[in-house]
């Protein structure tokens, strides 16, 4: 057990995006977020990862509470994610895009950049090492050097991962990391989220495309109008009665 | 390796052409514009490492500029202390106020964030222009001192005090050019491209934001202080909205977050608009247009778009070696199945 909540509650106004939510990410496996559209996935990710404060309820990470910490302190604990699009610095190269992602492992300030320090060659040295490290990682090395602006869209996704995991994490959250690509390309991901967790990455994922989720995930949770309606292995969910009404509504039998 | 001997060579080149200008011109007015130039390339390589950079847009540095200008009258005039030691505590007086506008404003973005620190810009001209007891109001203050002599160098004469200001514009390029090139720089830009990235990549966006903050009014307090000593008199004007727009008119004809940008765009303009001098202000009709005209075609101003073209022939003649190679293979491919038929 990695991550757990206790309670989890996000309300904006009167509207309760996540509802109560206890949940566990189990360590070194994939576990799946899924629901339908709404169902509070994203809001329960961007509580997880530091970036909404909760209205009530805590994050327990590696036994400590991580309830009140800004995202970038979550980051530097080692839980790192990635977002629906990614914001990627179009006119210059992947490499040199990644780079600072590795930044938070590093020291040198604004005096080391002027002066050159040796700490700054150093530190400078280990965040492009990092970087060619996890571009090799997510198989990218052929386009390391190409502008970011001019790479294809599943190459931007796996941009994201590389940059994810330049921060060294023990978890990934990836949302929705196969939103707009194509089933091949998907393929080629779920490849990668299984090697991230041979290397002993835990990946937490929100995905919409059912298949993959069913072959890959470890462990599933359902959410839907912000609460947690089933949890358990693919298998389990699949018959569950609630997740069936959920997504296809009303007493259907699937 | 090409990119940067080629850096070099336009670094070297510009150098070499601004040491040599005053004996080519030989002109004390071409001098004198030259002179202005250069502290304000300063002022807006301070506003283009906040705004280009990392993506906030200050309309207070005229401001910061006129706080830097005053602080160093004032030290000089009317407490009387030695020339440099005011020049150093005017720009750390300048970053002070920075820092403390900057905690505020900072914590607004984008349109906002113009917004406030327009009216920031406004308040600090305000300030000037009527505490008459301290800064002497519309009056101005007078009889700033030139730089004091250090060791045997003096700066009294016109091309003495064209070198020191070229000297410390050449420090700020150095400063800026190393900052971008570093980690530093790329949390910078990481910020610019999504603050909400940037945090999950575990970078603490309020205090990189402040820090460049704190750095940008520094520039502009220092191209202030610059600015008092060279003309001698400065009024509140300096501090006027007017200037953070021709700052603003500089860095986005250069190209705004690109490094030459700032040398570019004030060189350009400051010398086109000698030129159409016997214009007046109708010299307005034709840069209106033209600004316009930059910004929806080279949003990345002349810099930027120099950039472009060079990656997209690099780009294209690397594809163009690709195939060449290709054919080749292919050519000798062909020849390989021939001989073994034949």
């Amino acid at each position: 057990m990695l991550i757990e909540t206790k309670k989890l509650t996000k309300k904006f106004g009167g509207l309760v995006a996540v509802n109560e939510v206890d949940f566990t990410i189990e360590e070194g496996k994939i576990n799946a977020i899924i629901g339908p559209n709404g169902a509070g996935k994203s809001t329960f990710f961007n509580l997880l990862s530091g970036s909404y404060s909760p209205t009530s309820g805590r994050v327990i990470y590696k036994g400590k509470d991580i309830t009140k910490l800004p995202p970038n302190k979550i980051a530097k604990l080692g839980v790192a994610r990635t977002f629906q699009t990614t914001n990627l610095f179009e006119q210059s190269t992947v490499l040199d895009n990644v780079i600072v992602g590795h930044r938070l492992r590093t020291e040198s300030n604004i005096l080391d950049a002027v002066l050159r320090t040796k700490r700054f060659k150093r530190e400078e040295k280990k965040c492009r090492d990092k970087a060619m490290e996890v571009l090799d990682f997510v198989g990218l090395t052929h386009v390391r050097d190409q502008l970011a602006g001019s790479i294809t869209q599943e190459e931007k996704k796996r941009v994201a991962f590389a940059l994810a995991l330049a921060t060294d994490p023990e978890i990934v959250f990836l949302d929705e990391p196969t939103a707009g690509i194509n089933p091949g390309e998907t393929e080629g991901l779920a490849e990668l989220m299984e090697k991230m967790v041979k290397k002993q990455i835990t990946v937490c994922l929100i995905e919409h495309k059912m298949k993959m989720i069913m072959k890959l995930a470890d462990k599933i949770m359902v959410l839907n109008y912000g609460e947690k309606i089933a949890e358990g292995t693919a298998e389990e969910i699949m018959n569950d009665q609630a997740v069936i009404e959920a997504y296809l509504g009303g007493d259907a039998s699937a | 390796m090409g990119s940067l001997l080629k850096k070099r060579g336009w670094i070297i080149g510009f150098i070499l052409a601004a040491v040599l200008f005053p004996f080519l011109s030989q002109n004390d007015y071409f001098l004198h514009i030259m002179t202005l130039a250069f502290i304000w390339m300063i002022a807006v390589y301070g506003l283009n490492l906040l705004a280009g950079y990392t993506g906030y847009l200050s309309l207070a540095h005229a401001g910061f500029f006129a706080i830097g200008a005053y602080a160093l009258g004032l030290l000089t005039v009317k407490a009387g202390l030695n020339y440099w030691v005011s020049l150093v505590l005017a720009c750390l007086l300048t970053s002070a106020i920075g820092a403390v506008v900057g905690l505020v404003a900072l914590r607004t973005r984008e349109h906002f964030f113009a917004i406030y620190t327009l009216c920031v810009g406004y308040i600090i001209y305000l300030v000037i222009d009527k505490w008459d007891s301290l800064t002497g109001g519309v009056r101005g203050l007078i009889g700033i001192p030139a730089p004091t002599n250090i060791g045997p160098l003096s700066f009294e004469t016109p091309l003495s005090q064209y070198y020191l200001i070229l000297f410390f514009l050449l420090l700020t390029v150095f400063v800026m050019y190393r900052i971008v090139h570093s980690l530093t720089g790329r949390t910078f830009i990481a910020i610019r491209n999504s603050e909400d990235l940037a945090q999950t990549i575990g970078i603490s966006t309020m205090k990189n934001k402040l820090l460049v903050f704190v750095i940008s009014t520094f520039f502009a307090g220092l191209a202030g202080a610059l600015y008092a000593s060279f003309i001698r008199f400065i009024g509140p004007d300096i501090g006027y909205i007017t200037i953070i727009f021709d700052l603003l008119t500089y860095l986005l004809v250069g190209g705004i977050g690109t490094l030459a940008g700032p040398i570019v765009g004030t060189f350009l303009i400051v010398t086109v608009s000698q030129s159409l001098q016997f214009l007046q202000d109708y010299r307005m009709l034709i840069f209106g247009p033209l600004l316009t005209l930059l910004i929806i075609f080279y949003p990345r101003g002349i810099v930027g778009a120099y950039h472009d073209w060079r990656m997209k022939s690099w780009a294209k003649k690397k594809k163009q070696t690709e195939k060449k190679q290709k054919y080749v293979q292919q050519q000798s491919r062909e020849t390989e199945k021939k001989i073994k038929e034949g």
